[in-house]
């Protein structure tokens, strides 16, 4: 089990030439979270601070994604980057709810390194995974939702399979039935190849540990 | 010999233009954290739409124009804030010197830029007594009311 790189589109890459995709195999799905999870999240939520939620767009990299949420044409204070959200929900609910084994564990790795996961159903997408614009009639997963054109998808070689940090096609979506997952993370200027590498792997370290 | 046209060069100018982006977002979230915990700022700054995309040279133009008007009017309404806030200080300092001079004022932390309920007052020592007698002081409330 490594972390592979994705491919990213010409365009993409005279635009950002610092944009990468990074993703690792995890054999196994989802599921209950385990107690020690649970424990694990409840002591992140009590490291977690007021304080360190104002300053958090100061951090290096929160403040990276921040910046290349506003470079491609979104407001981070509309569409939260996923740190932030995290941040946010903390906040609001006094601690970090847990919902289930696999959504925890993005959770954890989000909020340790600031760089956001996000989770494919390996069974339904075909590597290699990349990065590129989206064409024009193109839809989200072959045949969901219309994208307009020129959006920043991740995709497959036959098809868009998520629209850069929004939404994932149903169709390759993790499921309860899902028996290996593609735990995917984008890496943008700013960002340290090791802090992508070391989400992906706390990912797979939770998961790990709960099965 | 057929014409041979070619576009105009923009990925310098993009380079620029994105470069001025991270720069105005940084000076903005320091700026927020310079700002808190005061309320009131509009932080807004509109996306283009569409999701995430390659903005076009105009649109992110337009960006940049956007990021640093709302860095200008942020940076003048804080400065009006901080002013004021630095007044109500030296008015609690003015209080404490000589609270007769100052009767029933009242400055809460909020008026200085800080979080909490903590007020400072200045009332009559003694009641009825004190403002007959001309004694006055300034009571420091002790923070918020418990929740009920």
């Amino acid at each position: 089990m490594s972390i592979e790189t994705g491919w990213v589109d010409a365009d993409l890459e005279v635009e950002f030439p610092e944009l990468r995709l990074r993703w690792i195999t995890h054999e196994g799905g989802s599921g209950r979270t385990p107690p020690e999870i649970k424990e694990r999240l409840r002591k992140l939520s009590d490291r977690y601070t007021g304080g360190k939620a104002v300053h958090l767009r100061q951090e290096p990299i929160p403040w990276a994604y921040r910046v290349f949420f506003r470079q491609v044409g979104i407001d981070p204070d509309d569409h939260r980057t996923p740190a932030e959200q995290a941040a946010l929900d903390r906040m609001k609910h006094g601690s970090f709810r847990s919902r289930n084994l696999l959504d925890d564990a993005l959770v954890i790795a989000t909020v340790e390194t600031g760089v956001p996961v996000m989770a494919l159903d390996a069974d339904k997408v075909t590597p290699p995974l990349g990065l590129r614009l989206s064409q024009e009639g193109e839809h989200l997963g072959g045949e969901e939702r219309p994208l307009s054109v020129r959006q920043i998808v991740l995709a497959d070689p036959d098809r868009s399979v998520a629209v850069l940090f929004g939404d994932i096609a149903e169709e390759r979506g993790v499921t309860p039935s899902t028996q290996r997952m593609l735990l995917c993370s984008v890496q943008v200027k700013g960002v340290p190849e090791i802090s992508v590498e070391e989400a992906l792997w706390t990912v797979t370290e939770v998961l790990r540990t709960a099965s | 010999m057929p014409l041979v046209t070619t576009g105009p060069d923009e990925r310098a100018a993009r380079r620029d233009l994105l470069e001025q982006i991270a720069r105005l977002e940084s000076d903005l979230a320091a700026l927020f954290c310079s700002a808190y915990p005061r309320g009131g700022f509009d932080w807004a700054v509109k996306s283009r739409g569409g999701g995430p995309r390659v903005l076009s040279l105009s649109e992110l133009e337009r960006l940049r124009d956007d990021l640093a008007e709302r860095l200008h009017d942020v940076r003048r309404t804080l400065s009006d804030r901080t002013w004021v806030e630095e007044q109500n200080r030296r008015l609690i300092e003015e209080m404490m010197l000589a609270p007769e001079k100052h009767k029933w004022v009242r400055v809460g932390a909020e008026d200085i830029g800080e979080r909490g309920c903590k007020h400072w007052h200045v009332r009559p020592r003694w009641g009825i007594l004190g403002m007959m007698l001309n004694w006055w002081r300034v009571r420091i409330s002790s923070g918020c009311p418990l929740a009920t």
